[in-house]
């Protein structure tokens, strides 16, 4: 897990030697490629603040538009976050913990929405929950619920497309975790549902936590699968990829000003949080 | 780095990329014999940048055109029109622009790098697409104005979307859509899916989906008749077959092709 | 340590507060194993890596599903294969110390402690109470608040103590609870854990392959070998009788096995031993190595053991020389380093070994059924 520290208890000893660190060159063979690889990601990111209208910025990033795409897209990944918590760590326990026929085929089936183009993913939602669709007639009809060119629709596209990271982080955590643990809470009287809210989950996490970091940043990303189910319609479901497409087919400009403030903000509140399980005990 | 040498690094790398596909090109027929074509001196190859609605018609005008002029290669670039326009403006190795919308051909001979001014080669018109059979017997404008009457229209910001609130305004009709779709395409694929009564979409787009979709014309698409220009690019690798193919779309045997598509002549 | 040697046939006074057989199939591997333990009284498991102790302890603990057999624990059925019935883990009366503890890392000594009485029913307050009060008893009521990582070796292991005895369980379970630690804090948690071991009303079983653990910690000491008993009863008689090589290497004596007739003992073929003890029958026969003299060449007059021998192995034992012996039987001889000059030690060389029989221990082989052969 790339955000936080190992949190499993090493042996006991209770302050262990300082190491001694090793020092000397770094390889080349290994700071030539590595340098290379943060330019290429780090680039393009410059080719964005070189052509940014700095001198409009202000007036641009106080239209009305930008703030409500930057909240709805805010709301709506963080509520499929949630989704996505609520039924990938289950379904990661799962995996992880129950050996059960057909759990390679269930794990593949898991990766789908991450080779599937995320448009083709937004039509096979549409197929399902769409009015015609498998369960969405019976969802209209029954309950009056539609769920395309809603706001709804935008975090189940975004849920749809995100999940995956969350399960396969929180999978790994789960398979890393010792299962002694869980062993020691059930002679203590826990049952398995305890043992999986007082002992495995505080265990996992940061697994936890680092897959719903990716899961949000994926979904606060998503495009293709989110305006082929939900649509786009200012302030119900224009969230900042689409408005950041639509300004691209006009205003160049304004396109780059929308993809700086939703890396700002991605930034920001990625490095926020990062703060914070870091400095905590 | 400050931006003008950004620029001027980019303008480089993609002043490359051109001459290595130039000379690629160029390759192919440096050594063949010039064929005596029927009547012209046109050889070589072509590049067209064409709106993505025109892929269909442009295709077929492309292989009539070889067909006629042997010894002359055309190679189709299909996709948005503003895409189009940028990569143009970006120093694209294209010979011809053929845009969707008058707007965005502005954006490249605004730039500079048109050839003479453009034609315009055919009209495209709004229809209301439906659902095959039209189940809620939609006639007109204000039909989709019912409560529950569920709307896709493209977004202002593409042509399509611009022109169907030209044509809204017109008739004083206020329409709430529940989307704005990313392209005509788009739009008219929640109609085939069944996800919306109806979809303001060009012609030309409604008769590709006959299968699934019936076209309803109505008056007020007068008042936003779309426009399609075409030009001779002032970098063009090869500009006599470029002059060449856009004569030949604006012959009977193009424009034939095009009103088979569901445009109109201008 | 009084408690009376118990063999599988001898009922104890009382009824036992566990009382079980372990089987357990693992292809090769069969436990089979009885056990019995009174309350208040510690058994140690005692054998070598790979005997079946932890596997034993497991399905005890419930963890490790039990074949065939029967556990029952304070006059409650908790396993009956043969029924088809077995009792989850989190439904016994039972409390763990695991190996390197296991404390859980996000939660502190006292919450940990606490763990146990709050599934047990006991609402947060409460169950800090008895955890308070337990961590108090250890000494270590000043680092309630501290995570496991921020506790030493000894304290980690007495909070797992605490965690485990919170339950007030009918049964203790201990898997080698020292093992972790280093020489000297081991010294200091072994005095402690004694004392709360003596204290514990209920049965405990302490899993370990430290000879010195269940000397000290335990009232009764169990031994196991691939999977059955092989030798029970309280320390005085194991260290003094021991039955296999394993128990004799344990408490450091030479053992042979023989048939017995009158003073003579034979132990192979072409060997004997000549014992103060009269006996007849397959026998034991035990010296410890300082009993076995060694001289350069054949000794003159009294001993009555006297045999050409090769040494074949020499280490530091203590401040003496532990020299290993081949010829026509295998032993070991504890020499001063006085001795060791004038013999002129060095593998493979030849020379004679002598023992007193009134050195010797001769007792049968097989009483009261407690030898599995």
């Amino acid at each position: 897990m790339p955000l936080l520290d190992d949190p499993v208890a090493r042996p006991v000893p209770a302050a262990p030697p300082p190491r001694p660190r090793r020092t000397g060159r770094i390889p080349v063979a290994l700071l030539l490629p590595a340098a290379l690889g943060l330019l290429f990601l780090v680039l393009p990111l410059v080719g964005l603040l070189v052509r940014a209208p700095w001198t409009t910025l202000p007036q641009r990033l106080t239209e009305p538009g930008v703030l409500t795409a930057l909240r709805l897209s805010l709301q709506t990944a963080t509520l499929a976050t949630l989704l996505c918590l609520l039924l990938g760590v289950p379904l990661a326990w799962l995996l992880a913990r129950v050996d059960f026929p057909g759990r390679r085929v269930v794990r593949a089936l898991v990766t789908v929405p991450l080779v599937l183009p995320p448009v083709v993913g937004g039509v096979a939602l549409l197929l399902v929950f769409g009015r015609r669709g498998l369960l969405g007639g019976w969802l209209d009809s029954t309950f009056g619920i539609t769920l395309p060119f809603t706001t709804t629709g935008v975090v189940l596209a975004e849920a749809f497309v995100a999940m995956p990271f969350l399960i396969i982080a929180v999978e790994g955590a789960l398979r890393g975790a010792d299962t002694r643990y869980e062993e020691a809470a059930a002679t203590l009287g826990a049952n398995r549902w305890t043992t999986f809210t007082h002992v495995t989950l505080p265990l996992v996490a940061p697994g936890i936590a680092a897959g719903a970091v990716l899961c949000w940043a994926r979904a606060l990303g998503e495009f293709g699968a989110t305006i082929t189910f939900a649509g786009n319609f200012p302030g119900r479901t224009q969230t900042m990829p689409i408005a950041v497409y639509l300004a691209l087919e006009t205003d160049l400009e304004a396109a780059i000003v929308l993809s700086l403030i939703l890396l700002t903000v991605s930034v920001a509140i990625l490095a926020s949080l990062r703060d914070r399980w870091i400095t905590s005990p | 780095m400050n931006a003008r040498r950004f620029r001027t690094s980019l303008a480089a790398i993609t002043a490359l990329a051109a001459v290595g596909l130039a000379g690629c090109g160029g390759g192919d027929d440096a050594g063949s014999p010039q064929p005596e074509g029927s009547g012209s001196a046109v050889t070589g190859s072509v590049t067209v940048f064409a709106a993505a609605s025109l892929t269909e018609s442009f295709t077929q005008i492309g292989k009539d055109f070889e067909a006629a002029n042997p010894g002359v290669k055309v190679t189709f670039s299909f996709a948005g029109s503003s895409a189009l326009a940028t990569q143009i403006n970006q120093g694209a190795p294209a010979d011809v622009f053929a845009s969707a919308a008058p707007t965005n051909m502005k954006v490249v001979t605004d730039a500079g790098n048109g050839d003479g001014a453009p034609t315009t080669f055919v009209r495209n018109q709004l229809v209301i697409a439906v659902p095959k059979g039209n189940p809620n017997g939609v006639t007109g404008l204000t039909d989709l104005t019912k409560p529950d009457a569920k709307v896709a229209l493209c977004a202002e910001q593409v042509p399509c979307g611009a022109a169907a609130k030209k044509a809204l305004d017109a008739a004083s009709v206020k329409l709430t859509p529940v989307t704005l779709e990313q392209d005509v395409k788009a739009a008219l694929s929640k109609v085939k899916l069944g996800e919306v009564d109806a979809a303001l979409v060009y012609r030309t787009d409604a008769k590709s989906a006959t299968a699934d979709v019936d076209g309803i014309e109505f008056p007020e698409s007068a008042g936003a008749i779309n426009d399609y220009p075409i030009v001779v690019l002032k970098n063009a690798p090869n500009k006599t077959a470029a002059q060449a193919f856009i004569a030949y779309v604006l012959s009977d045997t193009g424009k034939s092709v095009l009103t088979a598509a569901g445009f109109q002549a201008p | 340590m009084t408690a009376p040697i118990v063999t599988r046939d001898e009922p104890v006074a009382g009824t036992p507060m566990l009382d079980a057989r372990l089987v357990v199939d693992r292809g090769a591997f069969r436990l089979d194993l009885a056990l019995r333990i009174s309350a208040g009284e510690v058994v140690a498991l005692l054998g070598p890596n790979g005997a079946g102790k932890t596997t034993a302890l497991r399905t005890l603990a419930g963890l490790t599903p039990l074949h065939d057999g029967y556990v029952t624990l304070d006059g409650q059925d908790l396993d009956r294969p043969d029924l088809s019935r077995w009792t989850a883990t989190e439904r016994r009366p039972i409390g763990v110390v695991f190996q390197d503890y296991l404390l859980f890392p996000h939660l502190t000594a006292l919450d940990n402690v606490a763990f146990g009485p709050r599934r047990h029913g006991l609402d947060r307050q409460r169950a800090r109470a008895v955890a308070s009060d337990w961590l108090g008893r250890m000494g270590l009521a000043e680092h309630a608040r501290r995570k496991p990582r921020q506790l030493s070796g000894g304290q980690a292991q007495r909070v797992a103590l605490a965690r485990a005895l919170a339950v007030n369980p009918a049964l203790l379970l201990l898997d080698e609870p020292l093992a972790a630690l280093d020489a000297r804090t081991r010294l200091d948690t072994r005095a402690q854990l004694q004392r709360h071991l003596a204290a514990h009303p209920g049965a405990t079983l302490l899993v370990t392959h430290d000879p010195l653990d269940a000397l000290v910690l335990a009232d009764r000491l169990v031994i196991v070998e691939q999977g059955r008993v092989v030798q029970e009863g309280d320390a005085a008689t194991i260290t003094a009788q021991p039955r296999t090589d394993y128990v004799a290497r344990l408490v450091g004596l030479n053992l042979h096995r023989g048939r017995a007739d009158g003073h003579t003992v034979r132990v192979n073929a072409d060997f004997s031993l000549t014992s103060g003890d009269r006996h007849d029958g397959e026998v034991f026969v035990a010296y410890p190595p300082s009993a076995v003299a060694l001289y350069p060449r054949r000794p003159d007059g009294s001993p009555r053991n006297v045999w050409p021998a090769t040494i074949t192995g020499i280490q530091r034992h203590g401040d003496n020389l532990r020299v290993q012996l081949g010829g026509p039987i295998d032993v070991v001889a504890d020499i001063t380093p006085a001795a060791a000059a004038h013999l002129h030690l060095g593998a493979g060389q030849p020379l004679w070994a002598a023992v007193k029989a009134t050195e010797t221990r001769v007792y049968p082989a097989a009483p009261g059924g407690s030898h599995p052969e």
